[in-house]
């Protein structure tokens, strides 16, 4: 019979190797999937996570991975941020689009003029529009102890439908000819967020994922912010005698989660979607918690996480069209990384021991 | 007698539908509670056995089987999130999430050449005359057999927590895990037990919706139920009678909100399909807070996974 036996501390080994571990067993489950599916698993797992960085249209492939992993990455750091001090923003997909969606009005409100100042105008509104919809359970659950889990859920329905009218009411474009979505950012010059680089899929967004990964891993190892954040997570009643405040903790966390969400909106609306358009978020909010997870809750691993979890997305498109494989097989997929992720994770805390007869 | 062009009797007979699928998942994640889960993942529940209902209910061409599926659907679901939550101790709130992402995608993929398909018809209840009775008759006498069943199952529920041993039992393991598992109770399995019964009620509650209330197979079909049914169990503090109410109030917003779209009222078409959201949001901020608040009630060890030391 075997028996787990709690570590002392957790393991430095499996922290790192649960991922990999993970992975790994996602890949041969996944395979077994497809398989069943009809598919030769060898080939599917092929597309998914070789071709689009070394195979025949890999030169371009690879601008498309930083192009997904940029949002994703974005708002994994913010989730992160809250999952460790034990406060759960799952509602950032709602953040998502209303970092759009405010961003995006404060760009065709000025359309057509041209200045300097738009775009970092956009930023500011994006940013401070997923600010102010994670506030809002933020600020319930100081105020009312309200589950922000549920709160920050439920937000995103109402998120949906804010879209589904700026769509089709407010933001649409006057001269399109009665279609429902915006008026396009890619002939907006002011306002859009072009490749920076050409090839590379670099935009802006990208560029903010990968500075505010440095400016996490500081928070968290570095500043006092981060050393609470962390505290609150693992000894709630230590962090209480140190001193933290539980209620401007969950303040902060959901305000930068909210607003690196908006930020990813503002981005991903402005460039690689070019409009806003009833369904132009793809989930990336809730990818993203995957995204957390994977990245053990850590900035840099969060990186690497997020590139990860866009080679899904890349190569699952490439899969899509090449190999028939439902779009869904990748929803799928990537719930099951998830699940063997947390399976896995018992290794870092437990030891797995086989009891000795007659001993209990 | 209408109102603004809307029946009232009409209304509450068809809120009854309409509050059966997050009465029946609500009352599985009490269940799940009670005995300190936390399970996230009704909604991943509900789809697989919407999707799992639906499959049956079409190849078999019986409703009964479709519901049964759709049961199991659910509960061999939540064997997932069991094993991961009380064998290898995952977190239940990151594990419930997964639940949800995993579900959502499973049922779209096995719904795959499904849509536009009609299910076989759940037949009323034939109660005869008693039906033609005004007012009262469409309201209590001229439902499907699952509005009764959904019923007697709050009834069901409320007596084995109340008046049973077992109901002693999964409140204990649910209150003190360490108590209980020195009076010799197995805590992980009892959990493991509740799990799969709140995974089959969730899954019940699924296949109401692809069979019953929509009745057709669309992807995401659930739209949020198990969210909000996940919310009616805060609002219930934890009690299956105020479940049912909970129900019939958020399965009231939701034909209120549809029948005012179809008479045409003056609200836009979006702000109407907000509001059972917003309304949740609403009730969950009047039951935390203030003197009567309902975490008060939440069973002590909810959240909390347990690890037999020795």
């Amino acid at each position: 019979m075997l028996r787990l036996e709690k570590r002392p501390n957790p393991s430095k080994f499996w922290l790192y190797a649960t991922p990999v571990v993970a992975v790994v067993m996602t890949m041969i489950v996944g395979g077994m999937l497809f398989a069943f599916m009809g598919k030769n698993p060898v080939e599917v797992i092929r597309t998914i996570f070789w071709d689009p960085m070394f195979g025949e249209f890999a030169f371009y492939l690879r601008g498309q991975l930083l192009v997904k992993a940029g949002p994703l990455i974005l708002i994994a750091i913010g989730l992160s941020l809250g999952f460790r001090a034990g406060i759960w923003n799952i509602g950032a997909e709602g953040q998502y689009i209303m970092g759009a969606i405010c961003g995006a009005a404060v760009g065709l409100a000025v359309y057509p003029t041209e200045s300097r100042l738009i775009y970092p105008a956009m930023v500011i509104a994006g940013a401070l529009g997923g600010w102010a919809w994670g506030m809002i359970p933020a600020i319930l659950k100081t105020r009312f102890n309200t589950n922000e889990i549920l709160v920050s859920l439920m937000l995103v329905y109402v998120a949906q439908t804010i879209l589904a009218k700026a769509s089709t009411g407010f933001l649409k474009n006057p001269e399109g000819m009665g279609f429902p979505g915006s008026r396009n950012f890619s002939s907006y010059p002011a306002a859009a967020n072009p490749e920076l680089v050409a090839g590379t899929g670099i935009h802006w967004g990208v560029v903010a994922a990968f500075a505010v990964a440095i400016v996490g891993w500081v928070l968290l190892s570095r500043h006092i912010i981060g050393f609470q954040i962390k505290l609150s997570g693992q000894a709630p009643r230590a962090a209480r005698f140190h001193g933290v405040n539980p209620s401007r903790l969950v303040v902060l966390c959901m305000g930068i989660s909210g607003a690196l969400a908006g930020l990813a909106g503002l981005f991903e609306v402005t460039g690689p979607a070019g409009q806003i358009t009833i369904d132009f978020n793809v989930g990336y909010g809730f990818t993203a918690i995957i995204v957390a997870f994977l990245g053990r809750l850590n900035p840099i691993g969060i990186v690497f996480a997020g590139i990860l979890m866009a080679l899904t997305y890349v190569g699952g498109e490439m899969a899509a069209t090449n190999l028939g494989l439902p779009a869904a097989a990748i929803q799928v997929f990537q719930g099951m990384l998830l699940f063997f992720l947390l399976g896995v994770d018992v290794l870092t805390n437990f030891r797995i021991r086989t009891a000795i007869l007659g001993v209990k | 007698m209408d109102i603004g062009g809307i029946n009232p009797v009409i209304l509450v007979a068809s809120l009854m539908v309409a509050a059966v699928p997050i009465m029946l998942a609500a009352l599985g994640e009490l269940v799940v509670e009670k005995s300190g889960v936390l399970n996230l993942g009704v909604e991943g529940m509900m789809i697989v056995g919407a999707i799992c209902g639906f499959m049956a209910a079409v190849g078999t061409g019986s409703p009964v089987l479709g519901f049964l599926a759709g049961a199991v659907g659910g509960a061999a679901l939540s064997l997932i999130f069991a094993f991961l939550t009380q064998v290898v101790l995952a977190n239940q709130v990151a594990t419930g999430l997964a639940l949800t992402m995993f579900g959502l995608g499973l049922s779209s993929l096995m719904g795959q050449g499904y849509n536009g398909i009609k299910p076989p018809l759940t037949g009323k209840v034939p109660f005869g005359p008693l039906s033609d009775i005004p007012v009262v008759g469409p309201i209590l006498f001229n439902h499907d057999w699952m509005v009764y069943a959904s019923i007697a199952l709050v009834a069901a529920v409320w007596w084995v927590l109340r008046s049973t041993r077992l109901g002693l039992i999964v409140r204990a393991v649910g209150e003190s895990h360490d108590a209980a598992h020195a009076l010799g109770y197995k805590v992980n399995r009892i959990r493991l037990a509740c799990i799969a019964f709140g995974g089959a009620m969730a899954g019940l509650g699924g296949a109401y919706v692809s069979l019953v209330r929509v009745p057709q197979w669309v992807d995401g079909i659930t739209a949020g139920a198990g969210w909000i049914a996940l919310a009616i169990v805060v609002f219930a503090s934890w009690r299956p009678w105020r479940v049912l109410i909970g129900a019939y109030l958020f399965g009231g917003i939701t034909v209120l909100q549809l029948n005012l779209q179809a008479a045409g009222s003056a609200i836009p078409v979006e702000y109407l399909s907000m509001s059972p959201y917003l309304v949740t949001i609403i009730v969950l901020v009047i039951m935390s807070s203030g003197k009567g608040r309902a975490s008060l009630n939440a069973p002590a060890a909810l959240g909390q996974n347990f690890h037999a030391a020795r």
